[in-house]
């Protein structure tokens, strides 16, 4: 069962909706038994990370998490989820975090003239050839809207970077976990592909 | 780097599209949820729909629109006009929209920016501008004032302060419309655009005036827009999407050219 996290950190009606065009009918839980059980996890997400965690915690949800990551379930994170995997968060006074990946999320540094959110359409310099990327050309562009970013502490867990203002990490791998700092769920059909990759991969990756 | 998003917008009155010249003698032109399919097979970036439905009970014809074109395409699209309270927020993104846009009701009732931004987040908060050039004076020192009602109703309030303010309370996102220059398909209100843009760190969406693919150069470079909101030019297929993308392509403006 292709498990879909819900911890009341925005709308998962999208992330469902792409998964149904792949053939897919996810289970949207806040149950941490079933998120243990789960074949495949997404684990989408907007929103701040202090309160994010704060529910994961009261849900139990951030236990099952590492069950699960540790029991080698293929996880996807999207968005915040791609930010709470790391140890702790700048965000609201370095909020700790799930600790799956080593590092922290840090804020896009303001500069004059750039615009924060950074949202919209940006490309992915592809690092490592990660089955997440299959069939997906180096030009294409994915959908970003975010204030903070991925910074894990090895760069052997960044899989790609993109650029805005800074070059920074928005696509993370370690092990049986995938995060991606973009909405693939709103990117058309690259967004789908990677979608349908993440569906097809068995999770296992050497990091 | 970062594309600059090319956006149609499509008015939607009693679950049809229009689209309004200067707010008046809106005409018909067809089914929302196959244009916003169209439209995103055709490379927009984003969509944003506009309820211009009158009376208030006829609200749930415009939410099934919503999830129909939530189901319909694999892009972020906004929803406003109308959109009172937190309850109206709800409705429109548990419906399937990314954004909600608000703008008369944020005017009258500032607070209810911060309420958004506080339940959805501020990415979920478009603030919408409609806004009018004006002498200059001690109540509107920028010379441009916040509009309602389409233009009839002035609010007093000027246009610079408003965007600080809405930034200030948690909006996400600013789409600025240029009442003078909406319709005209003159091109967009370059001196508004770029005022505001530099005044804020949020992106801002430019509405009004786009004619051709030329006029949407000059908003995203001379004035400083982060995204161009489109509606006659493209609509009437005077232009393609991808017409636009290759001309701003050709010109140096980076924007997404593969879909």
């Amino acid at each position: 069962m292709v498990v879909i996290i819900d911890y009341r950190a925005g709308n998962l009606t999208s992330v469902v909706r792409s998964l149904k065009a792949l053939g897919v009918n996810g289970e949207v839980t806040q149950d941490p038994a079933v998120v243990e059980k789960a074949t495949r996890i997404v684990f989408p997400g907007v929103g701040a990370a202090g309160t994010a965690m704060a529910i994961l915690r009261e849900l139990k949800l951030d236990q099952a998490l590492r069950t699960a990551f540790e029991a080698g379930t293929p996880i996807l994170g999207i968005c915040l989820g791609a930010q709470v995997v790391l140890d702790y968060s700048e965000e609201n006074d370095n909020t700790p975090c799930l600790g799956l990946i080593p590092g922290s999320t840090r804020a896009l540094p303001r500069q004059p003239g750039l615009k924060i959110p950074h949202m919209g359409w940006n490309s992915v310099r592809f690092l490592q050839a990660h089955p997440l990327f299959q069939e997906l050309p180096e030009n294409a562009e994915y959908y970003f809207v975010h204030s903070y970013y991925p910074a894990p502490a090895e760069e052997r867990m960044v899989l790609g970077v993109t650029e805005h203002g800074v070059t920074f990490p928005s696509v993370m791998g370690r092990r049986n976990l995938v995060a991606t700092q973009f909405h693939p769920e709103k990117s058309g059909r690259f967004g789908l592909q990677l979608l349908e990759n993440f569906l097809r991969w068995d999770g296992r990756w050497q990091d | 780097m970062l594309s600059k998003r090319i956006i149609p917008c499509l008015d939607v009155r009693d679950g049809r599209t229009t689209k309004g010249i200067k707010f008046r003698n809106n005409i018909d032109i067809g089914d929302p949820v196959a244009m916003a399919r169209l439209y995103y097979e055709a490379g927009a970036d984003e969509l944003v729909f506009y309820d211009i439905t009158a009376s208030s009970d006829r609200r749930d014809i415009m939410i099934e629109v919503v999830r129909q074109v939530a189901a319909a395409i694999l892009i972020p699209f906004s929803v406003g006009g109308g959109i009172r309270n937190l309850q109206d927020m709800r409705a429109v993104l548990l419906a399937g929209a990314e954004k909600v846009s608000v703008n008369t009701a944020a005017v009258l009732e500032p607070e209810l920016i911060a309420a958004g931004a506080k339940d959805f987040g501020s990415q979920c908060i478009v603030l919408g501008m409609d806004v009018k050039k004006v002498e200059v004076s001690e109540t509107i020192p920028s010379g441009y004032e916040m509009v309602i009602h389409g233009g009839r109703t002035h609010m007093g309030i000027d246009a610079l302060w408003w965007a600080k303010e809405a930034e200030r309370l948690g909006a996400g996102e600013i789409c600025l419309n240029s009442i003078d220059a909406d319709g005209t398909q003159a091109g967009y209100e370059l001196t508004l655009t770029r005022m505001i843009s530099e005044a804020v760190s949020i992106p801002v969406i430019a509405s009004g005036g786009a004619g051709t693919p030329e006029h949407l150069y000059e908003v995203l470079t001379a004035g400083h827009a982060d995204a161009a909101l489109i509606a006659s030019m493209v609509h009437y297929g005077t232009y393609s999407i991808r017409e636009i993308k290759d001309y701003l392509h050709q010109r140096g403006i980076p924007v997404r050219l593969h879909w």
